[in-house]
């Protein structure tokens, strides 16, 4: 009997929930929720936090070879947001109650995923201009769409990291417009730069939306506002404009503009590329977690000599 | 012997320029005040949002219990007289 209505309680409860979520209503840290909605969102909003710390990888790679000054200056200012978007996301998880070394710790023993799109090595300076345009490109598209997410705290990161995100593709189509008016050299490496990021870049929305595993339940408490595909499609319509100014050519044979959709028919995405390095064999994912968890151990000392100098304060002061 | 550790939660405060509130911002890890100052700093004022930052040890920040909002906001239910509003005007009367 008492079990009963503690069942009934919590069904209660559960529909109440969703009643308020539905009507776009946020829940905030010390609000009763669902340990699914609880969940859900740890895993999400780590992963989108260790995807902006992974993200620093492939860039940092070339701010000792950025071409002028003013490009490492601009480099080094994109990476460093990059690192607080993470911090903001980390934040944000633990506010559900996990806490910042276990997010750490899933991450470096693969418990925990990261965006697939950095296990892909940037190879030429168009590669950074490629990733500012498309990759940061593409975060945006998403991350704008999650500033009404339902979780508060979620969505204040969001609307923060969204207001940083402009420049950030900005300057790497700026790149890649600079290397379009560049030498034939030049040019050729901003196309085989965009010939490599585009597909994959396409891969970060996720799969099609009947193959994406906790959608649903994504969709009920309004974590997600939209679909992969939606937002795979509002990113295509407004990146193909953008190649033809400055001249490049997308990599995809089946893209054509279809006059009845008013979108862009694209060809079929490679998922078997797709689920190859998100199982961890893409190019570079043992690389990535490996520096990670050498700056981790590198930086030790300084987190040791923070704590010993805070307990000896302690003792001075008490 | 001081073991690995993420170091302390702080809640962080950013005044945008004198005159406003400061502002719930987020949070960050630090040891101490100065640490976290300077955390917050770098992470929430990177082009210019703020000219003051509070930083706050989280353990101590004492907040209400979303459980019982109703009844610890209830007492101003019922006091419509404390807007405006509630009063009858004589007609014509102006700039009131
Ligand atoms: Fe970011
Ligand atoms: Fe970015």
């Amino acid at each position: 009997m008492n079990n009963e209505n503690t069942a009934l309680a919590q069904d209660e409860r559960l529909r109440s929930f969703e009643e308020y979520v539905g009507e776009g209503k946020a829940i905030e840290p010390r609000d009763w929720m669902p340990e699914g909605y609880r969940s859900h969102l740890i895993r999400q909003i780590s992963q989108h936090a260790h995807s902006e710390v992974i993200g620093m990888q492939p860039e940092g790679n070339w701010i000792t070879r950025a071409p002028s000054i003013r490009a490492k200056q601009i480099l080094l200012a994109k990476i460093q947001d990059e690192g607080g978007h993470g911090l903001y996301l980390y934040s944000a998880a633990e506010t559900l109650g996990i806490s910042r070394e276990e997010m750490l710790e899933q991450l470096q023993t693969g418990k925990a995923k990261y965006s697939n799109i950095f296990n892909y090595p940037s190879l030429t300076w168009a590669d950074i201009g490629a990733i500012g345009w498309l990759v940061d490109g593409a975060a945006i598209v998403n991350q704008v769409s999650l500033q009404r997410t339902s979780y508060g705290p979620y969505s204040r990161a969001m609307v923060r990291i969204c207001k940083e995100e402009s420049f950030h593709q900005r300057q790497g189509y700026e790149i890649m417009a600079n290397m379009m008016k560049g030498t034939p050299e030049q040019r050729e490496m901003a196309q085989d730069a965009m010939n490599r990021w585009w597909w994959p870049s396409l891969m970060m929305f996720g799969p099609h939306d009947g193959d994406s595993p906790h959608s649903a339940d994504a969709f009920r408490w309004k974590i997600k506002r939209h679909s992969n595909d939606e937002l795979r499609q509002k990113f295509i319509d407004k990146t193909v404009q953008q190649a033809e100014v400055i001249g490049l050519t997308i990599p995809d044979a089946d893209l054509k503009w279809n006059e009845e959709t008013g979108h862009y028919d694209h060809g079929e995405i490679n998922w078997d590329e797709f689920y190859r390095v998100i199982k961890g064999n893409g190019p570079l994912n043992k690389q990535r977690i490996a520096h990670h968890i050498k700056a981790h151990e590198e930086g030790a000392w300084v987190r040791e000599a923070a704590q010993a100098y805070k307990q000896k304060q302690a003792q001075k002061y008490n | 012997m001081a073991t690995d550790s993420q170091l302390d939660l702080w809640e962080v405060f950013i005044q945008g320029r004198n005159g406003s509130h400061h502002t719930h911002a987020g949070s960050v890890h630090a040891s101490d005040k100065k640490m976290a100052l300077q955390n917050a700093r770098d992470i929430y004022t990177r082009r210019g949002e703020g000219s003051s930052i509070w930083v706050v040890p989280a353990v101590a920040i004492s907040a209400s219990n979303p459980e019982d909002a109703e009844a610890f906001f209830d007492p101003a239910d019922d006091k419509v007289y404390r807007h405006p509003t509630f009063y009858q005007m004589p007609e014509g009367a102006k700039q009131i």
